[in-house]
């Protein structure tokens, strides 16, 4: 307990780190991801071709090799930005991906009779995605999105190497301070047990929600 | 490509519609294909204002597929369309805009699971027509009330029975104020109890003068209610008659083998 009341400031500055890291990015994953996955399911060939490239690119490359690319390939462009803002950038481009996916996933279950009625009734492509085919779909990608935030919220750890205040990289100070190594990294992986099971229990609530309301 | 009255399969072409005969909806030299089947063979087909026309036959013959090419659920690959002297866009605005003309209703009903009865009779009245939500519920609600439905307006669609969604499935697609409905195997997936309460609606519909092209296997709708009945196999129309021609005496084997099986038990 010595080991986090010493250093209470230091984890508190990592966590809000490793929190605000997680939060922008789950929230540019999510507007992209849905953003994709209308891409990929929509009739425009270019667009679908695009949706398809972008998965497959982000989706199979190593996040920490994306981090790379962000952070040293960028600025080869003249492209720099705050640290933070190029994590942000690799996190949620990279889960955007996955999000996509599961989105996907969550339109094939709706059967395709809805999509046609709406369509036969003259519908666009966006009145039938947005009014009809996405809220039916949500209710199967609730769970799976959670797993996806989950990941992300972990995967936060990697922009620590890459120069940015987050939770796991605060035991290099506090262990530079002579802490119990063990005590220290305990302490840190309560931080992400607070967040992820913060998540899981909104995913909950969120599953619970769209089950009744039908 | 000639615009006259087109000559369908070796049937005498018949079925003047009452009154005058205007065409609403025209089929031209129509082909389709999935994979290496010819669902759609030269299919010519006009069906005049106010006209309720039948198609039957054997499954696989194309005439589900006909149904949908008429709003472009399927896509053709030749030939042309026209729905009220327009021919069929091939996608986008247009296309929408002319499918709002064109009702249709399915087998499996479809009515949209995660909204109410009257939601589902409201939404595109109001998202694609631009009336107010007011306006439209109120024709929702009278349009339920002739459906028979009035009081089922706040429930969702899987606590209704198989008959009472597929009545809400008209009263959506009447809502648009449609030039023509399109019905395809209305009555296919119902219990046998229920498929009267939906044959009655469309019944009195077409007393009313709607433009109906309907897919069925419904032997009496089609000899009390229709004008024409169109006979198709193997992606052919193969007759095109008044009711009672084409069931007392078919002309083609193969309209005599079909009715031979369906009507002998």
């Amino acid at each position: 307990m010595k080991t986090l009341t010493d250093n209470w400031s230091t984890y508190w500055e990592g966590f809000l780190g490793t929190l605000s890291l997680f939060l922008v990015s789950a929230v540019l994953a999510l507007v992209l991801g849905v953003l994709i996955a209308s891409f990929r399911v929509s009739p425009v060939r270019p667009l679908r071709v695009f949706g398809t490239a972008w998965v497959t690119l982000l989706r199979n490359t190593p996040l920490t090799l994306l981090f790379f690319i962000v952070v040293l390939g960028l600025p080869r462009f003249d492209i720099t930005l705050p640290f933070f803002t190029f994590a942000v950038l690799a996190l949620g481009c990279y889960t955007s991906a996955f999000v996509c996916e599961a989105m996907r996933a969550g339109v094939n279950t709706v059967p395709v009779g809805q999509g046609e009625a709406a369509r036969s009734l003259g519908m666009s492509f966006g009145q039938t995605m947005g009014l009809v085919v996405l809220p039916q779909a949500y209710r199967s990608v609730v769970a799976p999105i959670g797993s996806v935030m989950i990941a992300l919220a972990k995967n936060t750890a990697i922009a620590g190497s890459f120069s940015v205040t987050e939770l796991l990289g605060t035991y290099r100070t506090i262990n530079e301070l002579g802490y119990s190594i063990v005590w220290t990294f305990v302490w840190i992986a309560v931080g992400y047990l607070i967040i992820t099971l913060a998540v899981s229990l909104v995913f909950n609530l969120l599953e619970r929600r769209v089950a009744v309301a039908r | 490509m000639s615009t006259a009255e087109p000559p369908p399969g070796p049937g005498p072409a018949t079925g003047p519609g009452p009154g005058g005969f205007t065409p609403l909806i025209e089929m031209r030299g129509v082909n389709k294909h999935f994979g290496a089947l010819h669902v759609l063979q030269d299919i010519e087909l006009t069906i005049g204002r106010g006209e309720v026309v039948v198609v039957i036959g054997p499954s696989g013959s194309g005439k589900s597929t006909l149904c949908r090419a008429v709003n472009r659920l399927e896509p053709i690959e030749s030939g042309t369309i026209l729905i009220d002297g327009q021919p069929l866009p091939e996608e986008g605005k247009g296309l929408a805009r002319l499918r709002a003309e064109v009702g249709m209703v399915f087998q499996s009903f479809n009515l949209f699971a995660h909204r109410t009865v009257l939601q589902n009779v409201s939404l595109a009245q109001i998202k694609v027509r631009g009336r107010a939500r007011a306006e439209a519920d109120a024709k929702s609600r009278a349009l339920l009330e002739r459906v028979g439905l009035a009081d089922q307006a706040d429930k969702y669609p899987a606590q209704l029975s198989g008959g009472q969604q597929q009545r809400v499935a008209i009263a959506r697609a009447l809502a648009m104020d449609p030039k023509a409905l399109l019905f395809d195997e209305p009555t296919s997936a119902l219990d046998p109890e229920m498929i009267n309460e939906v044959l009655d609606v469309m019944r009195r519909l077409a007393h009313e003068g709607m433009t109906m092209i309907v897919v069925t296997h419904e032997m009496g709708f089609a000899r009390s209610a229709a004008n024409r009945v169109v006979f198709m196999a193997d992606g052919r129309i193969v007759e095109d008659r008044a009711p009672e021609e084409f069931f007392d005496a078919p002309e083609s084997d193969r309209a005599r083998d079909f009715l031979s099986k369906i009507l002998k038990h």
